[in-house]
């Protein structure tokens, strides 16, 4: 059968892949077939980062180059078309053979001992370095954090590697050649849908919505792929046969964000990272959660479109966007329709959604009036943890008094779900201690949590009930609490005003 | 590294006492440092997958392996049937099979490997066997394995003085019981072998262990080959923790057993859940004590059984529990004591060394006591602590019967009182609480004493080989393995200061069984201690016969020729030292050399559970400052200052590294890592999507580390002491810290339940619980 071969820039150089499975995993491929074993496996699910590698591609009108770090353990080859691959062995060829100032500035600051998660964070920080030198910004020690909470180091304790973090900056500069990338992109760029066929099985990227909803349409069976964040563990963990792939990361369409009637539009493709970015200049509030949500490599890569469509009874942003009256756009063959977020999610794991239906968008309406809003997720740790309970909070207040509150959570029932008899208890009422008391009596009839490894039913009842009164405190009309005095992050909503 | 670097990498630093990088850190942030996955594979090899148990504990009936051979690339399935000689990888206690034979003893025990033409087929292919169990009753907790007197290992028992007397007449007595959770490795190199057959039966064993000589007496045993027969090699290891001393065994049998049938190379690379779900990890400890104390907070007679989660096999849990029971003293002088351990026998992984091996959990525990006799008395935990101390006329004999020679915990800690300023934190932190009625703080110190050597003499042995070539460079080989934790770079130096040359002259090889042999674990802490000392002997037999060379040629005496900056230095003569070597080969003195060393005066009556088993104690002290959610019981570390004895370094940047490394490392097993295992006795937390190791947020802002100045008084290496293990218990600072905020809750008399690990759930128990106990009062605070 003929097939496309996927192209690629390899640490520079053009490369052209057939012959491999479509859900072959870049770090596979990269360590077996290509002998670059400086990229590590830890985990194969994303969770630790010692196979972290960079990831460029042409974004926006202007084709302007965009560099991300990703799991190379949870990319499939394919996926790669069109994109610029930089593992850990680039550097030192960057460098001229010696050691690029990430590298340097590592050793200087003693941030490696067994080494094996050491490659992970120096293309960690190679992605901080490169996002920073070219406009001279340098990042302070909670940038750098933030930067590397999807690498695990079981040695350091970190504080060697943030160091570098800080001082890579300190040696001769070593700006990588971005117009090169970019030309080279450019010779790759494909103007067809990228059809990779192997033994039978079809890995296809359409590049128009139009050409994606036919696909969908001939293909119901398929498995439609975005950031690859969830599939790649079906894969790695499950040996899930997930078929034909549909691959909706190179349809443009689905890459935009914008802003509408009132409306914040998010296509289905924008990664985490920008989603987020896009969501947080009009909610602020969601500083912490963005902070908190997975790690940055599956940030980059991760969808909220695919957050959403996987409907998850733990993901992470849908009580925030349910609270906020999110819309889900749907595109099928009998065409476009919209429904409420929160009448999206049937059952567990069971959406409101045709198996010819594709989740077009989010739709997060920009509220006008001060609407009081909060999210939060409360885990094991801080960083790239799996919530136990993760809760979302809005209401207005006019004179005192609650008018539509919305709250929704997370990890409590089989799909993320509205409080609806909290909502009752409070709407109408004085914000106040009586109120709060009614809230609470509620919402201890909206929800019956399950215990697992991650809480007990009850901690999952007990901290829903805390999250609520958190938010009482810092919005309640009399004397409110500053979030110095009720949270122990505090720190986190600075984050959102980063760009 | 080139002739010529040397000029250029000439500098002034000195060999030893200098923080100079790791060995290995050029090739680690160039992802050119080769780990045993990284080896470029031999042309044939084949890779093994192994099949786990899905019950905690049933006979097997059947195991039906057909549609697992009918699956694509498999070469080969092998079952305890086709293991030619012993089936038992235990280290001591021979009841550890390699596969399961008969009856399965935990979910995640191997039952077959598959071994098939890539990782992934062989992967793929584990998952097909039908087995068919009859399930047996299983035991899942230590405490009923406990009451169902099951354990794998007799209890063990020292009691010193008259324990229930004084504790029948101390004036306040507390009594109580207590857990703390097991901890997983988590090496970020999984468990790794690989095996190559070589001519006449034998095989060559690449393998990520801490033990290379435990791996050929096992692969050995298994094979009913001669140790002769078998060598492995162990260049580096992408982390060890312990978890890399034993049980690595399991996958290097296994591999060379595939290896030996097949005659090809076999690799045998567990994916990290089949890692987290076979091999064990930190012991869980269960406490049931008592403690007789004045109204000073002096502890006059204390005592404590402690209930280990062995799992379904002995492994290293004696040695565990011996560690614990040596360690529940910790800093303090404890006249009255009867200390029990206990290794229960639980359906579930059998728990292993993992950094500190038992010391951490014998030690937590009387701190967790101290603490609760300071909030009971309503004294600031530090002075009860301070008052406890070794030290002072007769206090300064261990339980076991070891004297403290090297006491400097009163400085130690004194200095860190002062450098942390502890008293005014204390002060600013009451005056926070008053006034915060959502978030809470809390300030803790703990101290640590850590005995250093085996408890076993005969392992506190090590040898070495140093060859000088005649270009002037230097190779070293030495029985210890690298992990991470620095032992080449400082064995290296030692070679370079002995020598008097420049430390980029010395390169350290892979351990090898077939260079030194009959090598000790590298555990303990005592790598450097051990190995630096037979690398030191044998360069000081080369520069011996060096100097005798030199002398002979200029005439003077041989204990006047110096070898210092790069140079051998005879009166006013100054000769390169490469020159130096290439002229003694022409004169045909041997330039290579090995080296030896066992710790002296160690005895140890495992009868008795006395003696001398340490060679000398490491010391430390840990402040650690959090910040508590009293609505969720999340938490964040706001400071730590850390001080700690390693002697006088042999480099002090990576004795630093293990410091802070190790400090994180133990505030995880106490706070955020949590081992959950279901109904059925299966993991849950088996990967780290659910199993939570520190991340780069949990390490502090504020983060002080420092190395107390010191000399080893005993004649270790350099005068350094042993660091790899002793600062771990320096994360105790975090959970008594966080302790103390839960106090805070209350009116700071009480004694927070606060289990570790002290995750949010257990803190927000802890909380409900003070709260409970004085309801009144918070609802005050809150409304």
């Amino acid at each position: 059968m003929n097939t496309d071969a996927i192209r690629f820039l390899l640490n520079g150089e053009p490369v052209e892949v057939t012959g491999i499975a479509p859900t072959t995993s870049l770090l596979a491929w990269l360590r077996i077939h290509q002998g670059l074993t400086g990229t590590k496996e830890g985990c194969a699910e994303g969770d630790c980062g010692a196979c972290t590698v960079v990831l460029g591609e042409l974004a926006g009108s202007a084709d302007a180059l965009r560099l991300y770090s990703v799991n190379a353990c949870i990319q499939f080859v394919p996926a790669l078309d069109g994109k610029a691959v930089f593992t850990v062995e680039y550097l030192r060829r960057q460098a001229g053979d010696g050691l690029h100032p990430v590298q340097q500035a590592m050793v200087d600051c003693h941030g490696s001992q067994c080494g094996f998660c050491t490659p992970g964070f120096v293309m960690s920080l190679w992605d901080l370095y490169n996002a920073c030198v070219p406009d001279g910004t340098r990042p302070d020690p909670a940038r750098i954090r933030s930067q590397l909470t999807g690498n695990l180091c079981r040695c350091t304790g970190y504080r060697p590697i943030i160091e570098a973090g800080e001082r890579m900056f300190e040696h001769t500069e070593l700006p990588l050649d971005r117009e090169a990338v970019r030309a080279g992109l450019l010779r790759l760029r494909r103007r067809e849908a990228l059809d990779y066929v192997h033994e039978g099985t079809h890995f296809l990227a359409p590049r128009t919505l139009a050409q994606l909803v036919e696909l969908r349409r001939q293909r119901p069976q398929a498995t439609l792929l975005a950031g690859c964040t969830d599939i790649g563990l079906w894969v790695n963990k499950q040996f899930r046969d997930v078929g034909d792939l549909i691959y909706i990361g190179q349809v443009e369409d689905l890459q935009q964000v914008g802003e509408a009637h009132g409306k914040l539009r998010i296509g289905a493709a924008v990664s985490l990272s920008d989603a987020f970015a896009a969501l947080c200049l009009p909610y602020p509030e969601l500083g912490e959660l963005w902070e908190r949500f997975a790690s940055p490599p599956v940030r980059n890569a991760g969808t909220l479109g695919g957050n959403v469509a996987n409907g998850s009874p733990i993901g992470d942003s849908m009580p925030a966007l349910i609270a906020l009256g999110a819309e889900v756009v749907l595109h099928g063959p009998r065409g476009r329709r919209s429904l409420p977020l929160d009448a999206f999610y049937l059952d567990y794991m069971r959406k409101d959604l045709a198996a010819d239906e594709i989740v077009e968008a989010v739709e997060v309406p920009v509220h006008e009036s001060a609407l009081r809003f909060r999210s939060w997720k409360v885990s094991k740790r801080f960083d790239s943890d799996i919530s136990a309970v993760c809760g979302a909070f809005a209401l207005r207040l006019e004179d005192g008094v609650v008018r539509s509150p919305r709250i929704a959570f997370g990890g409590m029932a089989a799909t993320p779900r509205r409080a609806l008899r909290t909502e009752a208890a409070i709407e109408g009422r004085r914000w106040d201690e009586a109120a709060l008391f009614a809230a609470l009596q509620a919402l201890a009839e909206d929800y019956a949590p399950l215990s697992d490894l991650r809480a007990s039913a009850d901690y999952r009842r007990r901290t829903a009930a805390g999250l609520l009164r958190r938010f009482y405190l810092e919005t309640r009309a009399q004397d409110p609490l500053d979030t110095q005095q009720t949270r122990v992050f505090a720190a986190f909503d600075s984050f959102a005003a980063q760009p | 590294m080139k002739a010529e670097s040397f000029t250029q990498a000439r500098q002034a630093t000195p060999a030893a006492h200098h923080g100079h990088p790791h060995e290995s850190a050029r090739l680690h942030v160039a992802g050119e440092a080769t780990y045993v996955d990284d080896i470029r594979e031999l042309a044939g090899t084949a890779h093994a997958a192994l099949g786990l148990s899905s019950q905690a504990h049933a006979r097997i009936l059947a195991i039906e392996l057909d549609a697992v051979r009918a699956m694509p690339g498999v070469i080969a399935v092998l079952t305890a049937a086709d293991i030619p000689g012993t089936n038992d990888c235990g280290p001591i206690i021979h009841d550890d099979p390699i596969l399961a034979d008969g009856v399965v003893h935990y979910v995640g025990q191997p039952l077959f490997a598959v071994v098939a033409d890539s990782h992934e087929h062989a992967r793929r292919a584990a998952r097909r066997a039908k087995v068919s169990y009859e399930p047996l009753p299983a035991v899942l907790d230590p405490l009923q394995a406990k009451a169902q007197s099951s354990f794998v290992l007799p209890p063990m028992q020292l009691v010193r003085g008259e324990p229930a007397a004084r504790l029948a007449a101390a004036p306040r007595r507390l009594k109580g019981s207590w857990q703390v959770g097991g901890q997983e490795q988590f090496y970020l190199e999984g468990q790794i072998s690989y095996a190559v057959p070589r001519e006449d039966g034998c095989i060559h064993l690449w393998c990520s262990t801490q033990h290379p000589t435990e791996m050929q007496h096992v692969v050995s045993h298994a094979l009913g080959l001669a140790a002769n027969q078998v060598v492995v090699e162990m260049r580096r290891m992408g982390g060890g923790f312990g978890g890399k001393e034993s049980q690595s065994a399991l996958f290097a049998c296994i591999a060379a057993l595939a290896a030996a049938r097949l005659r090809r190379p076999v690799k045998l690379r567990p994916d990290r859940d089949d890692d987290f779900m076979i091999t064990g990890k930190r012991h869980d400890f269960h406490y049931e004590y008592e403690v007789g104390f004045d109204d000073d907070g002096r502890i006059l007679a204390a005592r404590i059984e402690m209930v280990a989660r062995a799992g379904f096999s002995a492994d290293l849990s004696g040695p565990v529990a011996t560690r614990a029971i040596c360690h529940f003293d910790n800093a303090y002088y404890l006249a009255d004591v009867d200390i029990r351990a206990l290794c229960a026998r639980t359906n579930t992984q059998s728990n292993t060394a993992f950094r500190g091996f038992g010391g951490p959990q014998g030690a937590v525990a009387i701190e967790h006591i101290i603490d609760s006799v300071a909030r009971a008395l309503g004294h600031d935990p530090l002075d009860v602590r301070k008052l406890n101390f070794y030290g002072g006329e007769g206090r300064d004999l261990t339980p076991y019967g070891q004297r403290v020679e090297d006491n400097v915990i009163h400085e130690l800690v004194a200095e860190l009182e002062a450098d942390s300023a502890y008293r005014e934190r204390r002060r600013d932190i009451a005056a926070y609480n008053a006034g915060s009625p959502v978030l809470k703080k809390g300030l803790a110190l703990t101290p640590v004493k850590f005995g250093i050597s085996f408890n076993v003499a005969h392992y506190n042995q090590a040898g070495a080989l140093v060859h000088v070539y005649t270009d002037g460079s230097v190779l070293v080989n030495h029985g210890g393995t690298e992990m991470g934790q620095g032992l080449n770079t400082k064995v290296c130096q030692v070679v370079a200061h002995t020598l008097g040359i420049e430390l980029a002259r010395v390169r350290a090889t892979a351990a090898d069984t077939s260079k030194v042999a009959n090598t000790s674990a590298t555990a303990a802490s005592t790598g450097a201690d051990l190995n630096g000392k037979a690398a030191e002997d044998a360069a000081r037999r080369i520069r011996q016969r060096l100097a005798e060379f030199v002398a002979g040629r200029h005439g003077i005496d041989a204990d006047a020729v110096r070898f210092a900056d790069d140079h051998v230095h005879a009166g006013a003569v100054a000769v390169p030292f490469a020159e130096l070597v290439a002229q003694a080969y022409q004169a045909r003195v041997q330039l290579w050399s090995e080296g030896f060393y066992t710790t002296p005066g160690l005895s140890w009556d495992r009868s008795t559970l006395s003696g001398r088993p340490f060679y000398y104690f490491a010391y430390g002290a840990a402040v650690a400052e959090v910040l508590v959610d009293t609505l969720t019981g999340e938490w964040r570390l706001l400071r730590a200052d850390l001080l700690h004895d390693a002697g006088n370094s042999i480099n002090p940047a990576i004795d630093v590294g293990q410091v802070e490394g190790a400090f994180i490392q133990g505030m995880g097993w106490l706070t955020m890592e949590e081992l959950w295992w279901n109904k059925d006795g299966r993991l849950m937390t088996h990967a780290p999507s659910t199993y939570k190791i520190p991340a780069a947020h949990d390490c502090p802002a504020e983060f002080h580390t420092r190395l107390f100045r010191n000399r080893n008084h005993e004649d270790t290496i350099l005068r350094s002491k042993a660091v790899g293990e002793p600062p771990l218990l320096l994360g105790f600072a975090v959970l008594f810290a966080l302790r103390d905020a839960v106090a805070a809750v209350g009116d700071g008399r009480s004694a927070p339940p606060l289990r570790a690990p002290a995750t949010p759930e257990a803190i927000l128990d802890a909380i409900d619980a003070v709260r409970a106990a004085c309801a009144p009062a918070t609802m005050e605070v809150l409304s």
